[in-house]
C-alpha cells in the first residue's frame, strides 16, 4: 500500500506539477529532474552535500520527503547563476579558492546563501559563520577559504 | 607569466554552478543497480548461501555468490605494473569470497532494476557462516598459532634497510639515547563522494567502465587481471571526482561492475556504495605501532635513528607493505646525516583493508619520529627548534634513497620562519611557569616527503596538445584532477612554455583510457612534478610546429620568431606581430595545400624524486579538568619548490592541516578487539572535524626552485597532512608535562593519561 | 528512496490519533531527522508512517494570560530558537536547541521529536527537566497532560502509548521566572554530534544563598534525569568550594553512567562532576553579575 501524491511546487522559480512516490526524498526527485548539483553524500543528514533551500530555509534534501515540498519554492545552486552571472556567493567562492573537489560545493553555497540572506545587514563573526556552516562537511579545504568566501560575499 | 599566479581555476565556475558531472550524474536507460551482501561477522567461512528468496522478488535480475565469480586472484593497489614479479602487488582478492575476513566483507551481490529492490533482496539472501577466531590487533594477528586469515599466514612481509653509514658505529657514538613506542588508529578518508562505478558493453568483447577513480589506467589493467581479459578491451572513463585522498587509488568496485555487465548481456550495471559501506568496505589508513630509538652525541648531533613499524593492513593486502617502506625511505630525507636503520612488518588482521591515504604512511611514522626528536632535544637541554635546525637536511646533503645532491632543500628556513611566525622564543618564556587547569603549550614537528615513487616505481606521464581553429589549445593529460587543482597547474605550465594566455588553454579534464595519454594517475604527491616535463616538452614541440607553420605562411625563419601571448612575433620585438595565432590556426586547418592540424604529444619518464620539506608549529591550550585541547594558533611552513598557483597551494595546505588535526584529535575507526565488530562506521560516529572544530589555519612557504623540475616545483598535495599529530602531542607535553604516545588525543585518551599522571 | 510500506498524511490531530491507533506498527513522522535516518538504515520498525506535517496548529509558540508558555510539538528547533518569547523567558531552550546537529537539521527537527523519541542524549531534555515541561497529549481516550518528570521511562521509551500525539509543551511561570538556567553539552565535536554528557543547571538564589538548584543530566543514566540528592545537598548554601564538593559527592548517588565504546564509565563520571561544578559556579557568577 504505497501511495503517490500529486504535488505542485517550483524549483528555482520554474513551476512543476509532479506525481510523486511518497517514498522519495526531495534529493531523489531533484536529481531525477536534472538538478544534479544536489549531491548524495550520506543520505542521513550528516554531510550537507544535498543542501537546498525550501522557501529559503536550508534543509538536507536527503532527509526531506519530496511530498513536503508541496506548494513551496525549492532553490538549488543551478538557479543561483542568473543570465550567466554568478551570484555574489558563487563569485566569492571562486575568488577565495573555496572550491577543490567541488562535491560539497553546491550544498555549501546554498548554506552560505541562506546564512547571508538571514543575516543581511549584520556583520557576523567568523565563529558565527563557522556555526552557520557546521552542517556541511568538507574534507578538502579545512573550511578556512569557505569562511573567507562568506565574509567576502557579505561585503559584496 | 602564467606560472606563479593564482589564475581562476579551470573547473571552478562549473563547480559553483553545479555543472560539473560526477559519475552518479550520468545515467543510462535500463541501468541496473547492484547491492552487495555483506558479512555481519569478521572472520568466518561461508557454509551455504540461499538466494531463492532474493531471486523471488520482482525486479531482481540476478544474484551472484563466490561460486559464480572467476577464480583469478588479483591485486587492488593502485601501483603501476612492475616488470619485476617480486615487486608486484599481493594478489589476494576474488570478486566475492567464501572466506569472510572482516565485518562487511562481500559474500554475494544482487542486481535489480532499482536500488530499493536490490537492497531489499540483499537482506533476503540467507548466508550460513562458520565463525572463526578473530584477530583484530597486531599482537593477536602475529601471535604464534593465530588463525590464518590468508593461506601462508598473517605476516605479509618483513623487511629492513640501513642508510647513511654503518649503524653499529653510529650507535657507539651516541651518548644520549631515547626510545619511545607510539600507536596510531585506523583512519578513514571520508571524501564527500562515495565510491561509485558503472559498466556496460559496447561490443561482444569490449566493455566500458565509468568510475570515480584516481587511477583510470591502472584500473584498466587490474580489471583485465581480475576478469582475465586483454587490457585494451577495457575502457575506463573518469569524470570529475568528489575527492579521493588515496581511497580511490585502489581498484574497489570496477572489477565487479565489469563482471556483472559481462554476465548480464552487456546491460549497464551500477554499483554505488552507501556512505556506511564506503567507510568500512573500501580502504583505510593503516593503524601502526611505531617504535623509535634516537641517539645523540655530546654536542647535540643526531647520530642514529632506529625506526621500526608494525603495520596492520587488515583483511586484504591492498598497498600493504609499500606503506611503511615508502614512509621509511621518505623520512630519510629529513636528518640525512644520521645513520638510519629502518625495519617494518606488515600483517593481515580481521579489520577493514588498509590502503593508500594522503601522505602514505608518513603521518604515522613521523608521529613517532618527531615525538622522539622532541624528547632527545629536551633530554639534552636543547631548544627543540634549535635541535632540529642543527640536524636537519641542507642543500648538498646526499639523500639516502636516491643518492641525489642537486635538489633544493629549505628545511632549516622553514623552521626559522615558523619560529618567528609563532613568536616561539617569547611564548616559550611566557608559558614557562603556569598553574591551574588551563595550560598553554607550544609544539613543533618537521617532515620530509618525496615527489613521486621513483626509484620504487616507474614515473611516467603524458601530455597531448592540439591547436584549435580559434587559436586556443586543447590539453589532454593522463594526470587526473581529483580536486587538488592539477588541471589548473598544468595549464599554467603549458601556457608559460607555449607563450599563450592561461585562458587559451582548455584542459580536457575527463580521462578516458582509450583516448588519454598514458599516466598511472593521482597519487604519491607526484602529478605536478612528474607531469611537468611532459607538459614542457609537448609545449616546446607544439610551439616549434606553430612557428614552422608560420614559416610556411610568411617565409620567416622560425629561428627569428617567438610566440608571446598568442601572437607570433619577431624574436626580441614583441611589438612586431608577424601573424596572430588565430589566423595561423585557421590557415593550418583549412589552407588547401599547406599545413595540417597542429598537435604535439609527449610521454616522459621522470628519474628523479625531489624531496619536499616543512613543519607544523602549534600553540594550544589544554583544559585539564575538561580533558580538552583547543588550538590557539597553528602554522604550516613548506618548502615545495616553486609555487605554481599560490591560492591552490594554500588550499592544499589548509586541507592537509585539517586532515592532520582530525587525525591528531578526533578520528578513529573503533573495532571490537574480541569480535571484530565495527562500532562507528558512519559519519556521525566517525568524527571528521566540522567547520567549528578547525581553528584558523595559517600557511607559509619558503620559495625555492628545484633544479630537477622544469618549473622548479616539488610535491605539495600530501605533505601538509603529516606533522600536526606530533606537533600537537609535543605541545600537550609542553603544556601539561604529560607525554601522550597515541593518537587520536581525544578527551577520553587525555582523561586516561591525565589521571595516570595525577593531574585529575 | 526510503523503504516506506504504508504512509498516511494526517488531516487533523484526531485523524492522526486514529491512524496510529488503527495500526500498531504505525509511527509518527514529524521533522524526519530521526525517522528517515532509521528508514535509510533499513529499520523496518518505521515502515508504516503517520505524517503529521500538515497539522499546522501544532507549530504554534505562544504565551497565555497567566504567563504559561506553549511550544507546539511541530515547531522546529530553529523556529523555537528564533522566537522572542523563548529568547526572553526560557533562554536555556535556545541554548540547548542550538547545540543540536547543524543548521539544516535544526531547520527540520522538532523539539517534540527530540523529547518523544526517548533518546538518552536528547539535547532539549535538560531544559525540559529544568523548566519542568508539561506535555499536552492527545490520545485515544482524549487529551491528557503528563509531566516531564517521569516521562522518560528507559532508553528510547516514554509514557507515550500507541495512538498518542504530543500536541505542545507547556511551561508554567514558577518554573521559568527568576530561574537562571543554562546547558553545557560535552561532545566529541563542536557540532553534528550527540552529547557524551549533557548538563543543565537551573538556579534561583536568595541573597547569597542557593534557594533552589535544579540539576539535570543526559547520558548519565538510562534516561535524562534530575539529581535530587545533589540538589538537596546544596540547598540554602552559598556557592563555595565546599558546596561544590558536597554537590559532586551527592551527585554520585544520582547518576548511573554506562560503559560503552563511546566513552568509559569512569570518564563519564569525571565529566559529570566537572560539568556540575562548572555549571553551578557559572550560574552563581551570572547571578552575581545580575544583582
Amino acid at each position: 500500500m504505497i501511495s503517490r501524491m500529486d504535488i505542485s511546487l517550483s524549483i528555482n522559480s520554474r513551476p512543476y506539477e509532479l506525481d510523486v512516490d511518497v517514498r522519495k526524498s526531495l534529493m531523489d526527485v531533484l536529481r531525477e529532474l536534472g538538478y544534479t548539483s544536489v549531491k548524495h553524500g550520506c543520505g542521513v543528514g550528516e554531510c550537507g552535500a544535498c543542501t537546498v533551500l525550501v522557501d529559503d530555509v536550508a534543509v538536507d534534501s536527503c532527509l526531506y520527503l519530496a511530498v513536503w515540498a508541496k506548494g513551496r519554492n525549492v532553490r538549488t545552486v543551478e538557479g543561483e547563476c542568473r543570465d550567466g552571472k554568478l551570484s555574489a556567493v558563487q563569485e566569492a567562492y571562486v575568488e577565495e579558492g573555496a572550491v577543490q573537489c567541488g562535491f560539497c560545493t553546491p550544498g555549501l553555497i546554498m548554506s552560505s546563501t541562506s546564512f547571508i540572506e538571514k543575516n543581511s545587514g549584520t556583520r557576523p563573526s567568523r565563529e558565527e559563520i563557522a556555526k552557520g556552516h557546521a552542517g556541511n562537511l568538507c574534507r578538502c579545504t579545512g573550511y578556512q577559504t569557505i569562511i573567507n568566501a562568506v565574509e567576502n560575499a557579505i561585503k559584496k | 607569466m602564467a606560472v606563479g599566479q593564482s589564475h581562476i581555476r579551470k573547473d571552478v565556475r562549473a563547480k559553483v554552478t553545479g555543472k560539473t558531472r560526477y559519475t552518479d550524474d550520468f545515467s543510462m536507460p535500463g541501468m541496473l543497480q547492484a547491492k552487495y551482501v555483506r558479512s555481519p561477522v569478521a572472520h568466518a567461512l561461508v557454509k551455504s548461501i540461499d538466494t531463492s528468496a532474493a531471486l523471488a522478488i520482482s525486479g531482481v535480475e540476478a544474484v551472484f555468490t563466490h561460486a559464480d565469480v572467476p577464480k583469478n586472484v588479483y591485486p587492488t593497489a593502485g601501483h603501476p605494473f612492475s616488470l619485476d614479479p617480486d615487486h608486484q602487488d599481493v594478489a589476494d582478492r576474488l570478486l566475492l569470497t567464501d572466506h569472510v575476513r572482516f565485518h562487511g566483507d562481500e559474500v554475494a551481490i544482487v542486481v535489480a532494476r532499482d536500488l530499493l529492490t536490490a537492497a531489499k533482496a540483499a537482506q533476503l539472501v540467507k548466508v550460513e557462516y562458520e565463525e572463526l577466531p578473530v584477530c583484530v590487533n597486531s599482537a593477536a594477528a602475529m601471535a604464534e598459532g593465530a588463525p590464518a586469515i590468508h593461506d601462508g599466514g598473517n605476516i605479509i612481509k618483513s623487511t629492513s634497510f640501513e642508510t647513511g653509514g654503518t649503524f653499529s658505529d653510529a650507535e657507539k657514538k651516541a651518548v644520549t639515547v631515547v626510545e619511545g613506542s607510539f600507536s596510531t588508529p585506523i583512519i578513514l578518508h571520508c571524501h564527500l563522494e562515495n565510491h561509485t562505478a558503472y559498466a556496460y558493453m559496447d561490443d561482444n568483447d569490449h566493455l566500458v567502465i565509468v568510475s570515480s577513480t584516481q587511477i583510470p589506467h591502472i584500473c584498466r589493467r587490474i580489471v583485465g587481471q581480475a576478469l582475465d581479459m586483454p587490457w585494451p578491451k577495457i575502457r575506463v572513463i573518469k569524470p570529475y571526482i568528489g575527492g579521493g585522498f588515496g581511497n580511490k587509488q585502489d581498484v574497489v568496485l570496477e572489477p565487479m561492475v565489469a563482471f556483472l555487465t559481462t554476465k548480464l548481456g552487456g546491460l549497464p550495471v551500477k554499483l554505488e556504495l552507501e556512505r556506511e559501506e564506503g567507510l568500512v568496505a573500501t580502504r583505510t589508513r593503516h593503524s601502526q605501532t611505531v617504535t623509535v630509538r634516537a641517539g645523540v652525541s655530546r654536542d647535540g648531533t643526531l647520530k642514529f635513528l632506529d625506526l621500526n613499524v608494525i603495520s596492520n593492513t587488515g583483511a586484504y593486502a591492498s598497498h600493504g607493505h609499500s606503506i611503511p617502506m615508502a614512509a621509511g625511505s621518505k623520512s630519510c630525507n629529513l636528518y640525512p646525516k644520521a645513520v638510519t636503520r629502518f625495519s617494518a612488518t606488515t600483517h593481515y588482521a580481521n579489520i577493514p583493508a588498509a590502503g593508500a591515504m594522503r601522505a602514505y604512511g608518513s603521518p604515522q611514522l613521523f608521529f613517532g619520529l618527531e615525538s622522539v626528536i622532541e624528547e632527545v632535544a629536551r633530554e639534552i637541554g636543547m631548544d627543540s627548534v634549535d635541535f632540529r635546525i642543527k640536524n636537519s637536511a641542507r642543500a648538498g646533503d646526499i639523500l639516502a634513497k636516491t643518492g641525489d645532491l642537486k635538489h633544493s632543500v629549505a628545511m632549516i628556513e622553514c623552521l626559522e620562519k615558523g619560529r618567528e611566525l609563532i613568536s616561539w622564543d617569547s611564548r616559550k618564556k611566557q608559558y614557562a611557569d603556569q598553574q591551574g587547569p588551563l595550560l598553554r603549550g607550544l609544539g613543533v614537528a618537521s617532515f620530509s616527503y618525496g615527489s613521486g615513487t621513483y626509484p620504487a616505481c616507474v614515473e611516467i606521464a603524458g601530455c597531448r596538445l592540439v591547436l584549435n581553429q580559434d587559436g586556443t589549445i586543447h590539453m589532454q593529460i593522463g594526470a587526473t584532477e581529483i580536486g587538488q587543482g592539477s588541471d589548473t597547474a598544468l595549464a599554467q605550465m603549458a601556457a608559460e612554455t607555449l607563450g599563450v594566455e592561461y585562458q587559451a588553454i582548455h584542459v580536457v579534464s575527463e580521462q578516458d583510457t582509450d583516448v588519454t595519454p598514458f599516466d598511472p594517475g593521482a597519487y604519491a604527491s607526484r602529478q605536478t612534478y612528474v607531469t611537468a616535463p611532459a607538459v614542457q616538452q609537448a609545449a616546446e614541440k607544439l610551439k616549434k610546429r606553430i612557428l614552422g607553420h608560420c614559416q610556411l605562411m610568411t617565409g620567416e625563419d622560425p629561428g627569428n620568431l617567438d610566440l608571446q601571448l598568442g601572437k607570433i612575433i619577431q624574436r626580441g620585438s614583441p611589438e612586431k606581430v608577424v601573424v596572430d595565432l588565430t589566423e595561423l590556426a585557421l590557415d593550418s586547418y583549412y589552407h588547401k595545400e599547406r599545413g595540417g592540424q597542429i598537435t604535439a604529444e609527449v610521454s616522459a619518464k621522470t628519474c628523479t624524486n625531489a624531496p619536499s620539506y616543512g613543519c607544523t608549529f602549534v600553540d594550544l591550550e589544554v583544559d585539564v579538568e575538561m580533558c580538552t585541547v583547543s588550538i590557539h594558533e597553528i602554522i604550516n611552513v613548506h618548502d615545495a619548490g616553486k609555487i605554481i598557483h599560490p591560492l591552490s597551494a594554500e588550499g592544499q595546505v589548509h586541507g592537509g592541516m585539517a586532515m592532520g588535526i582530525g587525525m591528531a584529535l578526533f578520528e578513529e575507526l573503533l573495532v571490537d578487539p574480541e569480535s571484530g565488530w565495527i562500532f562507528n562506521g558512519n559519519l556521525l560516529d566517525y568524527k571528521i572535524p566540522t567547520s567549528v572544530d578547525i581553528p584558523e589555519l595559517k600557511s607559509a612557504f619558503v620559495d625555492t626552485f628545484d633544479p630537477t623540475s622544469p618549473y622548479g616545483n616539488k610535491s605539495l598535495g600530501e605533505p601538509p597532512a603529516i606533522s600536526q599529530g606530533p606537533a600537537i602531542r609535543n605541545a600537550i607535553w609542553d603544556a601539561t608535562g604529560v607525554k601522550i604516545n597515541e593518537i587520536p588525543m581525544t578527551p577520553k585518551v587525555l582523561f586516561k593519561h591525565f589521571k595516570d599522571a595525577g593531574l585529575i | 528512496m526510503f523503504p516506506i510500506e504504508k504512509y498516511h498524511y494526517a488531516s487533523s490531530v484526531i485523524d492522526a490519533v486514529q491512524a496510529l491507533a488503527a495500526d500498531e506498527k504505525a509511527r509518527v513522522i514529524a521533522g524526519g531527522t530521526d525517522v528517515l535516518v532509521r528508514l535509510h538504515g533499513g529499520n523496518s520498525d518505521y515502515a508504516s508512517l503517520v505524517d503529521v506535517n500538515g497539522l499546522h496548529e501544532l507549530k504554534e509558540i505562544r504565551q497565555d494570560g497567566e504567563g504559561n508558555i506553549f511550544i507546539g510539538a511541530l515547531a522546529t528547533c530553529t523556529e523555537i530558537i528564533e522566537h522572542e518569547l523563548i529568547q526572553k523567558h526560557t533562554p536555556m531552550i535556545v541554548q540547548s536547541l542550538g547545540t543540536i546537529g547543524g543548521p539544516q537539521v535544526r531547520n527540520c527537527a522538532t523539539m517534540g521529536g527530540n523529547i518523544c523519541n526517548g533518546a538518552v542524549s536528547a539535547d532539549s531534555a535538560c531544559a525540559a527537566l529544568i523548566y519542568e515541561f508539561d506535555l499536552l497529549i492527545e490520545g485515544v481516550k482524549g487529551e491528557r497532560i503528563e509531566s516531564i518528570n517521569g516521562f522518560h521511562t528507559g532508553p528510547g521509551r516514554t509514557l507515550l502509548q500507541q495512538g498518542d500525539i504530543l500536541k505542545a509543551f507547556r511551561i508554567r511561570p514558577p518554573n521559568y521566572k527568576g530561574v537562571l538556567a543554562s546547558y553545557q553539552k560535552y561532545a566529541m565535536r563542536g557540532a553534528m554530534d550527540i552529547a557524551t554528557i549533557g548538563c543543565g543547571v537551573g538556579l534561583t538564589m536568595d541573597d547569597e544563598r542557593i534557594s533552589t538548584l535544579k540539576l539535570a543530566f543526559t547520558v548519565a543514566a538510562p534516561t535524562p534525569i534530575r539529581c535530587s540528592n545533589a540538589e538537596k545537598a546544596v540547598a540554602n548554601r552559598a556557592v563555595t568550594e565546599e558546596t561544590l564538593e558536597l554537590l559532586t559527592e551527592a551527585l554520585v548517588d544520582d547518576v548511573r553512567p554506562r560503559e560503552s565504546w563511546r566513552a568509559g564509565k569512569e570518564f563519564r563520571l569525571h565529566i559529570i562532576k566537572t560539568l556540575a561544578r562548572k555549571g553551578l559556579r557559572q550560574a552563581a557568577e551570572m547571578q552575581e553579575e545580575l544583582t
